[in-house]
């Protein structure tokens, strides 16, 4: 196959790609993947670091366009940044000890179970905080956001421990898989720490392109990054998120969560045979 | 916890900060992704003038050439016009633009007299620093 019809259908699979993660919310490190493994028979390894990019790229890219509206809160994703930054350090480091085909199964394992995450998000609706915990004020975590009349609503934050904690976790699988880890880190807001859906929503977006920012530098050092995939990739993931954010109003969100959730079923389920297939 | 701010309470000044902070924070993303792409951009179309005789194989795992991997090959290698150096550079400003942005809060919780958070900030600072001069 030639290097620009290779070039050509890397950029249109990275668009698709793409434009599911903006469009379910979900990010498209999850699809991209599976999709450069599974379709184009990429080394995992070369992969994971294209995906990285290109979640950097789309973070980065959508946090501006959230920022405009006020929801994010800056000290909650700063404090938490420290843990999901340790964490992706540690998280580049295992991969360099991760068996590539264990890779791949821990890859299919993290997709199946966001897709039960993700389900799961459609119905449980989370219960009002009544009171925050007190470290919620003396750390400053506390915030407001503006309701659709125009008044703030001020909100606080509880089990910081906890939220804290499951950021580490975030921030390794996105270093050692090459992931933005945002349905972890909005879980980690949204259920633990009972932050604001719309605020956990938006603040995660700016923490993960920070969190792929810490294990990339160790990954191009490592030689990972090879150019010949990463300007093709990066550039149709970047191109699919702005075109899925655009039209993100008018989209059918449920419909397109059920189809996400049952192809990243079915693609976890294809990693995890894939890997342990080759292993043998 | 749902309770309503009236308008001269405290915490709509805080609101109001950060807003501006934000804002100014989520420019600098748009401009250093565009930046990236732009290089990104200019670096695959030579690229791809550059290679356009070759088959593409990424089955098997190379590490890239040391030239590719740190900061100094890269820029001796735009200096040539490298195509494959030029897309590394679009990754090194893409890397950098997250990080440029932890630089500008701790210098915006600086202006704001946030001891707490400058302190936070530059703990994540100095992890993101950490991260990419570790291994050059």
């Amino acid at each position: 196959m030639s290097l620009l019809i290779f070039t050509a259908l890397l950029f249109l699979g990275s668009l698709v790609a793409g434009l599911l993660g903006a469009l379910t919310g979900l990010g498209g490190g999850v699809v991209l993947v599976p999709l450069l493994t599974l379709g184009f028979h990429v080394d995992i390894r070369y992969a994971i670091g294209v995906s990285l990019i290109s979640v950097i790229a789309t973070s980065s890219g959508a946090a501006a366009a959230y920022v405009r509206e006020g929801f994010s809160n800056v000290r909650i994703g700063m404090f938490l940044e420290v843990a999901t930054t340790i964490g992706a350090i540690l998280g580049a480091f295992l991969a360099t000890v991760v068996h590539t085909q264990a890779l791949a199964i821990i890859f299919g394992v993290v997709l199946i179970y966001s897709a039960y995450l993700s389900w799961q998000q459609a119905r449980k609706p989370v219960p009002e905080l009544k009171k925050g915990s007190p470290w919620s004020g003396k750390l400053r975590l506390s915030g407001d956001y503006p309701k659709p009349d125009g008044s703030l609503c001020k909100y606080e934050v509880e089990n910081i421990s906890g939220g804290f904690g499951m950021m580490f976790v975030a921030g390794t699988l996105s270093g050692l898989l090459g992931i933005g880890s945002g349905a972890v880190k909005v879980l980690a807001m949204d259920r633990i720490m009972k932050v604001p859906f719309k605020v956990s929503t938006t603040t995660s977006n700016f923490m993960i392109g920070v969190t792929a920012a810490a294990s990339a530098g160790i990954y191009l050092h490592r030689g990972l990054i090879t150019p010949g995939l990463a300007f093709p990739v990066m550039l149709g993931v970047l191109s699919g998120s702005v075109i899925g954010a655009r039209y993100l109003a008018r989209a059918h969100v449920s419909v397109l969560r059920t189809v996400f959730t049952i192809v990243i079923l079915a693609l976890g389920t294809e990693m995890i045979i894939n890997g342990v297939t080759k292993w043998f | 916890m749902v309770l309503k701010a009236k308008p001269g309470e405290p915490g709509h000044a805080d609101h109001f900060d950060d807003r501006r902070m934000e804002l100014i924070m989520g420019r600098l993303l748009q401009i250093g992704v565009l930046l990236a792409s732009f290089v990104m951009l200019v670096g695959g179309i030579v690229y791809l003038k550059a290679h356009r005789d070759g088959t593409p194989d990424y089955r098997e795992f190379k590490s890239e050439p040391q030239a590719l991997r740190h900061v100094d090959g890269v820029m001796r290698g735009v200096a040539i016009g490298d195509p494959a150096a030029i897309i590394q550079l679009a990754v090194l400003l893409l890397i950098a633009t997250p990080v440029a942005r932890v630089a500008f809060s701790l210098i915006a919780f600086g202006i704001e007299r946030d001891k707490l958070y400058i302190g936070v900030s530059a703990l994540v600072l100095a992890v993101l620093l950490f991260g990419f001069f570790r291994s050059q």
